[in-house]
């Protein structure tokens, strides 16, 4: 479903990737690993879009609905319309606007995109409250402003309800589990894996090992100053953190 | 959202859905400020000696003073000569004026009708009682009946001045003396028409109170004059919206609004000024003068001015407060939108007369293209206003970089017990919160919107529900476009 090819991005005429090449099939789960600074947040911004980054040579290609899309052509909400999901590390605080008219905004333009029914208040409050089971979330989180106010764990929390609610295609998830303790960890990653399906895939972009302790890879990538230095099973992932970043990038 | 959006694309085709003229025979009076004009205006209005004679002091007052200049507001010199003060339909002239609102030229119905303001019986909006002024007249109040059952007095002010003429002389000018400022001193000269209303001791209101002010007239002038008095221990909602004509010609608007509470009583006071704001090149639109101010004269009395001013060339305006009942609260809540070349200096004064008053202050600016936008505000504590207390917010948001914003607060304090807190910001709309919207599949328009209208929240919610429907449309619809 995506495929990118020997892609060279850049911010402020600073090159952060330098040649990445990565295929992703429906149902994988790929975890992108790597030291502070190899470009894996880079990686995520450009797949969902962020206008700040330059792509400067290389292509990706993103498969949906039998159909091939050049996804670099795409604006940034085209891209999600088409579906495609990022969890952010940090995500964004949006003062006086609620969760509910956020992520009912979202589901509706999503669906008005694609074609399909949109949902009233009622049917879309009933729809993200049995969402909200999957992360624990607490119905009060509904009303209150996007992130404003949320600690470390419920933002991240409200990321995985999000994709919940969008159903997305392919999802990028961010440093999902930085700054998480353990049950939160516990809570996001059982999320995560009920929503994986045999039609989607996702990217789990992440420093530590912990998280795929919970949600297993297929495949464990290694990038290190803008390149995949290397690819393997979830064993990778294990050696990596036994050993460091230094014992690979060396 | 699905309704939202289709608003929106209304507005693609058409920027400014209001800018219609009605094709309607006048009754005009010649070009001309002096004082044969005056005395025209107050004829044809088969006014008593009293107003006449307050009418040509007001003038003779006004011709020694000059217009300010302090405000930070760029547009050329005014020629008040190149004005006609008096524009009405011949068929609501004082002569034969239809009795009921049913009766009316169809022509105007049909024009408030557009404007989303029906008129006749059987279709009005139910909840609110409407005075509809059509440049210098009202056409007529609805819902009386209802009115009268309590006493509520709501009508046009010339109304007013024959039936009401001992309420009208006690308290025309008692909260903005003609010598107050150029504009008001204008005003008092020749104010047409506007709404008057006086709600009895211990009533609160059933319907809430509207006027709808549309400038329809070439070369003309709005100068209406409102005074709504609050009795003892009642409660009024009152709103009022207005919009006009797109031309290439400005067109002068000074108002004066003159709100009075008495012990125990509260006003709510809401506005959405919608007036039309001239082209991207900023040619035409009014220029919005208005002298807006409450007086909480009783004890434990409330006076609240909503605003949210979305159009208009010049806007300058600053709704104020005196307080000088003892434990008596005013409040300022104000989202003020600038676009293209619209220039508006807004604010509010807040006067601590009493003791233990206390204010509040929310203000909100947006501007995009080429605008300015200034907030000024006064906060004045009295020597006598002993535990006063003051809370003001202003915030700024920039859209785009070609836009100004300005906050110049004035505080001064003459009492040691009071408090005054004073907090502002400048924020431009932040490519992370954009891309955050986007990367959820929102496109980058009605993502503005949506961070706009979290920043207005705090304001948009004191707004009764259906114009803080409309109000929020409103930003949308003029946030169109403004992406850079």
């Amino acid at each position: 479903m995506l495929e990118i090819k020997d892609l060279h991005a850049s911010i402020d005429g600073k090159e952060i990737l330098k040649g990445i090449n990565l295929s992703v099939k429906p149902g994988e789960v790929h975890a992108i690993m790597g030291p502070n600074g190899s470009g894996k947040s880079t990686l995520s911004k450009i797949l969902a879009g962020h206008p700040s980054y330059e792509v400067d040579s290389g292509s990706v290609s993103y498969e949906v609905n039998f159909k091939n899309e050049d996804l670099l052509e795409l604006e940034a909400h085209e891209r999600a319309q088409k579906g495609i999901f990022l969890a952010f590390q940090y995500p964004i605080e949006l003062p006086g606007v609620s969760n509910f008219e956020f992520l009912k905004t979202s589901f509706n333009e999503i669906c008005k995109s694609q074609g399909v029914d949109e949902l009233d208040d009622e049917a879309f409050d009933k729809f993200v409250r049995e969402k909200m089971k999957i992360v624990e979330m607490r119905d009060e989180f509904l009303h209150r402003p996007v992130n404003q106010g949320f600690s470390g764990g419920e933002k991240k929390r409200n990321e995985i309800l999000q994709m919940a609610v969008l159903n997305p295609h392919l999802s990028i998830l961010d440093e999902t589990d930085s700054g998480l303790d353990i049950d939160a960890l516990r809570v996001i990653s059982e999320g995560v894996n009920k929503l994986k399906k045999s039609s989607n895939a996702i990217i789990l972009i992440t420093h530590y090992q912990r998280l795929l302790d919970y949600i297993k890879p297929d495949y464990v990538h290694v990038l290190s100053g803008g390149q995949i230095i290397r690819t393997g099973d979830s064993s990778l992932a294990k050696e990596l953190e036994d050993k460091g970043y230094d014992w690979i990038v060396s | 959202m699905s309704k939202v959006s289709s608003s929106t694309e209304e507005i693609v085709n058409s920027e400014y859905k209001y800018g219609f003229y009605t094709e309607i025979e006048a009754d005009e009076v010649p070009f001309g400020l002096n004082e044969d004009i005056i005395r025209l205006i107050s004829a044809k209005k088969k006014e008593p000696e009293w107003l006449l004679e307050y009418r040509l002091k007001a003038f003779a007052y006004w011709q020694k003073m000059t217009e300010p200049d302090w405000a930070e507001l760029d547009y050329p010199p005014i020629d008040l000569q190149k004005i006609k003060y008096y524009s009405a339909p011949k068929s609501v002239s004082e002569a034969d004026k239809p009795k009921s609102l049913d009766e009316l030229d169809p022509e105007l119905l049909a024009t408030f009708e557009k404007l989303g303001i029906p008129l006749m019986e059987q279709k009005r909006i139910s909840g609110v009682a409407v005075d509809a002024v059509f440049d210098s007249v009202s056409l007529g109040t609805t819902n009386k009946e209802t009115l009268d059952e309590v006493g509520v007095v709501f009508c046009s002010i010339s109304e007013a001045v024959k039936d009401h003429p001992e309420l009208v002389k006690k308290y025309l000018g008692s909260v903005v003396p003609y010598q107050d400022n150029y504009f008001a001193a204008l005003n008092a000269a020749v104010f047409t028409d506007g709404s008057f209303c006086y709600i009895p001791k211990g009533v609160t209101c059933p319907l809430d109170l509207s006027t709808y002010f549309r400038i329809n007239a070439q070369d003309s002038g709005q100068f209406e004059r409102t005074l709504l008095v609050a009795d003892e221990g009642s409660f009024v909602n009152y709103l009022e919206g207005c919009t006009a004509p797109q031309r290439d010609e400005n067109q002068l608007h000074a108002a004066v609004v003159e709100l009075i509470a008495l012990d125990d009583a509260e006003i709510n006071y809401s506005t959405v000024q919608n007036w039309y704001a001239g082209d991207e090149n900023g040619d035409g639109g009014i220029y919005n003068f208005v002298t807006k101010r409450g007086k909480c004269q009783g004890k434990n009395s409330k006076i609240s001015w909503t605003q949210v001013e979305s159009g208009s060339a010049i806007t300058w305006k600053y709704p104020s407060c005196i307080l000088q009942g003892e434990n008596s609260q005013g409040a300022f809540y104000s989202v003020a939108l600038t676009k293209d070349k619209m220039q508006a200096d807004t604010g509010t004064k807040m006067i601590h007369i009493g003791k233990n008053t206390k204010s509040t202050i929310i203000s909100k600016g947006i501007s995009a293209g080429e605008s300015k936008n200034a907030y000024r505000g006064l906060v004045k504590v009295m020597p006598s206003a002993h535990g006063a207390r003051n809370y003001s917010q202003c915030d700024s948001m920039l859209v785009g970089d070609k836009c100004a914003a300005n906050t110049y607060p004035y505080i001064e304090v003459k009492n040691k017990t009071a408090t005054v807190e004073h907090e502002a910001s400048t924020s431009r709309i932040s490519e992370d919160q954009l891309f955050y919207l986007q990367s959820r599949g929102v496109d980058p328009e009605t993502s503005i919107s949506m961070i706009v209208n979290g920043f207005c929240k705090e304001v948009f919610k004191k707004l009764p529900l259906e114009f803080s429907v409309e109000a929020v449309k409103l930003i949308e619809m003029k946030l169109e476009n403004s992406v850079g």
